[in-house]
């Protein structure tokens, strides 16, 4: 590989932007898909109300970034996307339900006629929440094992599909947190802390099985000196798990401090763990299978998309930072005024 | 069935279902904009409980709209590997651009839109809507300027049977675009008139008579009125240009089979595709040749010339009739209902009736007139250079079988419980203690 070529470095800045697209999506959406997996916890209507207005103004544009991430992986490499959703094809239908579902289920519901079948909606929205985070924690675990076969696979899929909707569970509970207060932040904050553990030990398994299914991981993972700078990310990920746990046994805070820490904790905790893969499988977009280089598309049409990345993404994050101000603090009744 | 066939049915399905909340959301975003504006030049409360009644229409609307794309975004590759392999330099980038330029727009400001009202000032919240309604045309443009491309491919070159992009501007403005891209937006256009005017004369006939719901009939009514004649203009300029570009097609939709000279313009026929000729025709002398050329005598081509490679005639035939005939009454039903306002102020009974009945009439025609001009490419997946079978993936029948059948449950019971809101929403703003009259659909 010669430097400086667009053939050479393109893939490389798509890899790294369709990465931070899946990590927006993951995060953004997990705690809306959260919010949903919680929600048959409450059973009073006005808190369930106010779990749903936590969310409400948000999760259109946080899905966005799904459609953005697999529009890159369909743009800057093609083979690739069509061998990934060909290999993912009825887990990504079954997502693609529930979504549908979870999607619909907050109009549906504020515009239902009578408390049944504001619940017949709630219901949809639970079930399309939680088939959405498994099926998408499903594909992780096909993902990491390079679509392997067996039943050794599919238990190690079904424990990654489990982990995935144990931590948007976790991240979903952190935002109401943030977002709420009274009885349901208690209720939250008891949520988060029954969430964290299981959580810690999905992030442990994951991150030991990739290793070893790869020989070429495990050298990149325990050579020196690679090892020290790697170092970190395990001991990060293990330091915010202690000091979250912690933190969390503690809440609430007297005038209602830290409320946004354990949030953004975990948005750290997923973007470390979300790093530690990104290092395991760059550069294959396909595990072992195709390199980012290998199912690239022509340089031409990444530097025209590119260009107009550089420009509109930018204004992108200003508006979404807007809504973000606009809808900041507690959340409070959701009326369509 | 084999697996092209089902994988085609499900991306139909799809498509098909999808199309119908944008068809909607497009216009619709603009009348909310122009309900807002009138409110705040008038200070009249008509408008803003029109806004307030509508927007909730456009909320349900746009989430349909957002599941069933994103939906598509996946199909393309789950369905058609093929066609990103071969022509994704050209589609990536203008997909790309849709989801660069429209889909964040109008997610983020559909959010301020829908619940920011009291939490920003007036102008924000008029921006929110602008913006939502330039996103909502914006993704229309440039998910047009790919399927004009996909009708009219140019600006490229094959290297290896892979097409490279090599003149940006003839790609997007390919020759295709400009007709097709307004032929759909006068449909989004057509399909909320009828849908304001219907929704609106359902309410006033169930004694509703609140002063906005004669406003929006009214909006509704001319908006019906110079709509419609003015498709029906697009629509012959857009089937000129396929005439030009896609013979075959146009040649289905006439239900011709021998190029020449003085060809009939048949208004009803059952095309026999075994005997290659129509049974049962019912036609006007010289008609095709006159509307297609201008001329009595003007050459139209027939399939015949196209032997193995024209699309399957009947479902092209038959869909333009449902498209035209749905125009024609738009047309009549649109300029009898604005004449009859402009001189007494109100419609009768029966015309009232007219219009709850042509409620969803821009479903049907936006529906058919999709399939008349994507069948119509058939065998061709993107025109002369790549036909569906090819980009079709090795997904196993069986796979796209069941989830098909998931889907179209979906879809049913989706699009039942949206019809059902909508008119419960109707109902509810009318204060009426009975949801449903009956005979009515719910």
């Amino acid at each position: 590989m010669t430097p400086f070529l667009p053939a050479d470095w393109l893939p490389v800045i798509f890899a790294g932007l369709m990465a931070l697209s899946i990590l927006l999506y993951v995060v953004l959406d997990g705690f809306d898909l959260g919010v949903g997996i919680l929600l048959p916890r409450v059973a009073a209507e006005a808190d369930r109300d106010r779990m749903i207005a936590a969310i409400g103004p948000f999760w259109d544009a946080n899905e966005t970034w799904l459609v953005l991430g697999v529009g890159l992986l369909l743009v800057a490499f093609p083979s690739a996307h069509g061998i990934i959703l060909t290999e993912l094809y009825l887990p990504v239908a079954v997502m693609l339900a529930g979504l549908t579902l979870r999607g619909v289920a907050f109009e549906f519901r504020a515009k239902a006629a009578d408390l049944k079948q504001k619940r017949r909606w709630d219901h949809a929205f639970v079930a399309g929440s939680l088939i959405s985070a498994l099926s998408q924690g499903w594909m992780l675990g096909r993902y990491v094992l390079g679509f392997a076969d067996g039943w050794a696979a599919a238990g190690f899929a079904a424990m990654a599909a489990v982990g995935l909707a144990i931590a948007y569970a976790f991240i979903g509970a952190a935002w109401l947190i943030w977002r709420t207060e009274g009885d349901l932040q208690r209720a939250a904050i008891g949520w988060a802390r029954l969430a964290i553990w299981p959580m810690g030990i999905g992030i442990l398994l994951v991150s030991a099985v990739t290793p070893l299914v790869s020989s070429r991981i495990f050298d990149r993972w325990f050579a020196f000196p690679e090892v020290l700078a790697l170092a970190p990310l395990p001991i990060a990920t293990a330091a915010l798990l202690l000091g979250l746990g912690s933190l969390l046994r503690h809440m609430p805070l007297p005038g209602d401090a830290l409320r946004r820490v354990p949030f953004w904790g975990a948005v750290a905790l997923f973007a470390l763990f979300f790093a530690g893969l990104a290092w395991s499988f760059f550069p294959y977009v396909v595990p072992e299978r195709l390199t980012i280089w290998q199912a690239a598309s022509a340089p031409e049409s990444l530097t025209l998309i590119l260009a107009g990345a550089i420009f509109v993404l930018p204004v992108i994050l200003a508006y979404t930072f807007l809504a973000w101000r606009i809808f900041g603090g507690k959340a409070r009744d959701l009326t369509y005024y | 069935m084999d697996a092209l066939i089902l994988a085609r049915i499900q991306f139909a399905a799809n498509i098909s279902f999808h199309i119908l909340f944008p068809t909607i959301t497009i216009a619709l975003g603009w009348v909310l904009l122009f309900f807002k504006l009138r409110f705040n030049a008038t200070g009249d409360d008509k408008w803003m409980d029109a806004y307030r009644f509508w927007v909730k229409v456009f909320a349900l609307s746009f989430a349909l709209g957002v599941v069933s794309g994103i939906t598509m975004s996946f199909q393309f590759g789950t369905n058609w590997p093929g066609f990103m392999e071969r022509v994704g330099n050209i589609a990536g980038p203008l997909l790309a651009y849709e989801v660069l330029t429209a889909f964040f727009l109008e997610a983020t400001f559909l959010g301020i839109m829908l619940f920011g009202f009291r939490r920003v000032p007036g102008w924000v919240h008029t921006g929110a809507t602008f913006l939502v309604a330039f996103g909502t045309t914006m993704s229309a443009f440039w998910i047009l300027v790919l399927n004009s491309w996909m009708h009219t491919p140019q600006g490229f070159e094959l290297r290896d049977g892979v097409a490279h992009a090599t003149d940006w501007w003839a790609i997007v403005f390919n020759p295709s675009m400009p007709y097709r891209l307004s032929h759909m937006l006068m449909a989004s256009v057509l399909t909320v008139a009828f849908l304001l005017a219907g929704m609106s004369a359902w309410r006033w006939l169930r004694g509703d008579r609140a002063p906005s719901v004669m406003a929006v009939l009214r909006t509704g009514v001319v908006m019906a009125a110079v709509g419609a004649p003015t498709q029906l203009l697009l629509g012959d300029m857009h089937g000129l240009n396929t005439l030009e570009h896609q013979p075959a097609k146009v040649a289905a939709m006439e239900g011709n089979w021998e190029t020449r000279g003085g060809v009939p313009l048949v208004l009803f026929a059952i095309p026999d595709e075994q005997a290659r000729e129509n049974r049962f025709e019912i036609a006007i002398p010289y008609g095709a040749s006159l509307v297609l050329t201008h001329r009595f005598d003007g050459e139209v081509p027939g399939l015949n010339q196209f032997r193995g490679a024209h699309p399957p005639v009947a479902p092209v035939f038959y869909a333009f009739r449902v498209m035209v005939g749905t125009g024609m009454l738009m047309i009549g039903v649109g300029l009898l209902s604005a004449f009859w306002l402009w001189r007494r102020g109100t419609l009768p009974r029966l015309l009232m009736w007219g219009l709850v009945g042509m409620t969803f009439s821009g479903w049907v025609a936006t529906l058919a007139g999709w399939y008349v001009t994507e069948i119509g490419r058939q065998p061709w997946l993107v025109h002369g250079v790549l036909t569906t079978a090819q980009a079709a993936g090795p997904v196993p029948a069986a796979s796209i079988g069941a989830t098909l059948a998931m889907y179209l449950i979906l879809y049913v019971l989706l699009l039942a419980a949206y019809v059902g809101t909508i008119y419960r929403l109707a109902a509810k703003a009318s204060g009426a203690a009975d949801p449903l009259p009956k005979g009515l659909p719910a």
